[in-house]
């Protein structure tokens, strides 16, 4: 039912998969497929409701909270200034815990330990608003080659994780993203799956939300158990996105329909 | 994901399950009816009760909105209406209406000369690939329409609720 | 916890049509819809914007549920003297939004 299994039902994703790495192609931000005036509502920030997100995460910035009450500005100062370029190295290597962290999980452990406050929820409002203003320093910034050696085992995780074939339609991320980019999934195009844009505005959820969210819709969509929120297997495919998106200009708050 | 769970969600989001499926809709023209009189009584009599039963005729009003759109929680939309904005001579109002969402009210814009522009822009809700009607109303009291297609297409990868 | 965005010019010569762009974040949530558990998901919508500007209303709108979530709306005025342009969102709970800009007119 919707889309995708009357898709395969006239057969376009049983055909043979050819293995076009995407290294061997452009790489295309996934604005490059939406519609011209879905591309237009990202490109002018006073229409970009993403944006609301952005003023939402600079008031948050500046709140003391916790016992602390200490504000995120207290530590950081001038956002603009501290966190520009701070979302190109996330998933990061977390010494501390001795595993990977990403942007949200690095701003929550704020929260905890430097503020004394409660963790946020994974898709609340704050913290997609946070990490949303963190993201948004980096706008416009490409996305560098990964080069902590610690981070190698995480990648090939993710990568054998975006190639595993999944859910009740057996397919994996490649065959959609590697393969088949370009190609129309009932009425949308198949982006190349880059994570650059997030948190983002999607009309379909008239709301911002985090890549997870967007990579649980995609697991879903196969029929697959979406991996929990923070989990190892969502932070290892995360890493592995964010090195193959090396070269793309961080979009943050992108929007996608 | 099990079909059982899949369900409820899809049944708690009745913006999605009315979706078209248009597939190979490129190639379609704004189409322009000059007839509102034809459509369902929902959108009629919304039409009568913002003209307040006075003749709407086709014209004046430009109706800007994308022939075909990925999603149709927000659809931008402008309206523009040919008319100087003078004291004597400018729009009152500009309302607008759907065909097949659960309710044929959109909008209602309050203008008048000191917009020094008849033009407006928002985005809207479409339900469903259906036909949306701009009017307005002009400081002598006469009501001007124009009208438009739109094919809404099914989103790829809808999620559950949590 | 308001959030509006307002884009307009700082400043005009009198006489000049500005734009006024205005976004606030709200979910209009439209009463049709049900949550997980099968339960009506009240309507709570903004259902009047207007712009006040040199003592008068020079632009409102009344919205329904088909306007999108986080609703924006452009419009235009024509710049008289300098102060405030002045903006109000209502939503179905009564509950009033307020923002304001400056703009100098020479
Ligand atoms: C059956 C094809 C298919 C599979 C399999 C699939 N996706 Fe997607 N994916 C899509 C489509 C189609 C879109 C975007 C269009 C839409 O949904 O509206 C998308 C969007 C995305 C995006 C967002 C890109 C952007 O620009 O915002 C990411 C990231 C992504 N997918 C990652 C994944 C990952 C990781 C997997 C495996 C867990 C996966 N996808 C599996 C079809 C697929
Ligand atoms: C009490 C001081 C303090 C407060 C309050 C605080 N932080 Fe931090 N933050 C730090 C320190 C110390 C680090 C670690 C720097 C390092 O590891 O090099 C850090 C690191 C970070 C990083 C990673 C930076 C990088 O270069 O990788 C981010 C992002 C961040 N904080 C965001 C926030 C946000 C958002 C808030 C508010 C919710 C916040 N912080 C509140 C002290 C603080």
């Amino acid at each position: 039912m919707r889309g995708w299994l009357s898709l395969l039902a006239i057969g376009l994703l049983l055909a043979a998969a050819d293995s076009n790495a995407i290294e061997e192609q452009p790489k295309l931000s996934g604005l490059e497929f939406v519609s011209p005036e879905t591309r237009s509502l990202q490109a002018d920030d006073a229409s970009n409701p993403g944006m609301l997100w952005v003023l939402r995460g600079e008031q948050l910035w500046q709140e003391p909270a916790g016992r602390s009450q200490a504000s995120c500005a207290s530590c950081h100062g001038e956002a603009r200034q501290s966190m520009r370029g701070v979302a190109l190295r996330y998933p990061a290597f977390d010494a501390g815990a001795g595993q990977p962290i990403d942007l949200k999980g690095r701003i929550n452990r704020c929260r905890t330990d430097n503020q004394d406050a409660p963790a946020l929820e994974h898709e609340s409002e704050e913290l997609l608003a946070l990490t949303t203003y963190v993201a948004h320093q980096s706008r416009g910034m490409s996305v560098p080659p990964v080069e902590d050696e610690r981070l190698r085992s995480v990648i090939e995780q993710g990568e054998s994780l975006f190639r595993e074939r999944i859910g009740q339609l057996d397919l994996s991320c490649a065959a959609c993203h590697d393969d088949r980019w370009g190609q129309r999934l009932g009425s949308s195009p198949i982006p190349q799956a880059h994570p650059t844009a997030y948190p983002l505005y999607r009309l379909e959820w008239q709301t911002v939300g985090s890549l997870q969210r967007r990579l649980r819709n995609c697991m879903i969509g196969v029929r697959a158990e979406p991996f929990a929120y923070g989990s190892p297997e969502f932070i290892a495919l995360e890493l592995y996105l964010m090195q193959r998106a090396e070269g793309l200009p961080v979009e943050t708050p992108g929007v996608r329909p | 994901m099990a079909d059982h769970e899949l369900e409820p969600r899809l049944q708690s989001m009745p913006l999605l399950n009315r979706r078209e499926l248009m597939a190979g809709a490129a190639g379609l023209v704004l189409v322009s009816v000059a007839r509102p009189a034809q459509a369902r009584p929902a959108l009629a009599e919304a039409l009568r009760a913002f003209s307040g039963g006075a003749e709407i005729r086709p014209g004046k009003v430009t109706f800007e909105i994308p022939p075909l759109v990925e999603n149709g929680n927000a659809v931008g939309v402008t309206i523009t209406v040919d008319r100087p904005m003078s004291a004597s001579d400018h729009v009152r109002r500009i309302a607008m209406f759907n065909e097949k969402n659960p309710q044929a009210d959109v909008a209602v814009f309050q203008l008048g000369p000191r917009a020094g522009r008849a033009k407006v822009q928002t985005r809207i809700r479409l339900a469903d690939s259906q036909m949306v009607v701009a009017v307005a109303e002009l400081s002598d009291g006469s009501f001007w329409s124009s009208e438009a297609k739109v094919f809404v297409t099914l989103a790829a990868c809808v999620e559950d609720l949590s | 916890m308001t959030r509006t965005m307002i884009s307009a010019p700082e400043t005009a010569r009198a006489g000049d049509v500005v734009e006024i762009k205005a976004m606030i974040a709200h979910p209009m949530e439209t009463g049709y819809r049900v949550d997980a558990t099968g339960k009506p998901i009240p309507r709570n919508i903004i259902n009047r914007f207007e712009c006040t500007y040199d003592g008068e209303v020079v632009f409102a709108a009344d919205l329904h549920p088909a306007i999108s979530a986080n609703p924006f709306i452009a419009f235009s005025t024509i710049a008289t003297r300098s102060g405030p342009i002045s903006f109000t969102w209502t939503d179905d709970e009564g509950k009033t939004e307020t923002a304001s800009v400056e703009i100098q007119v020479e």
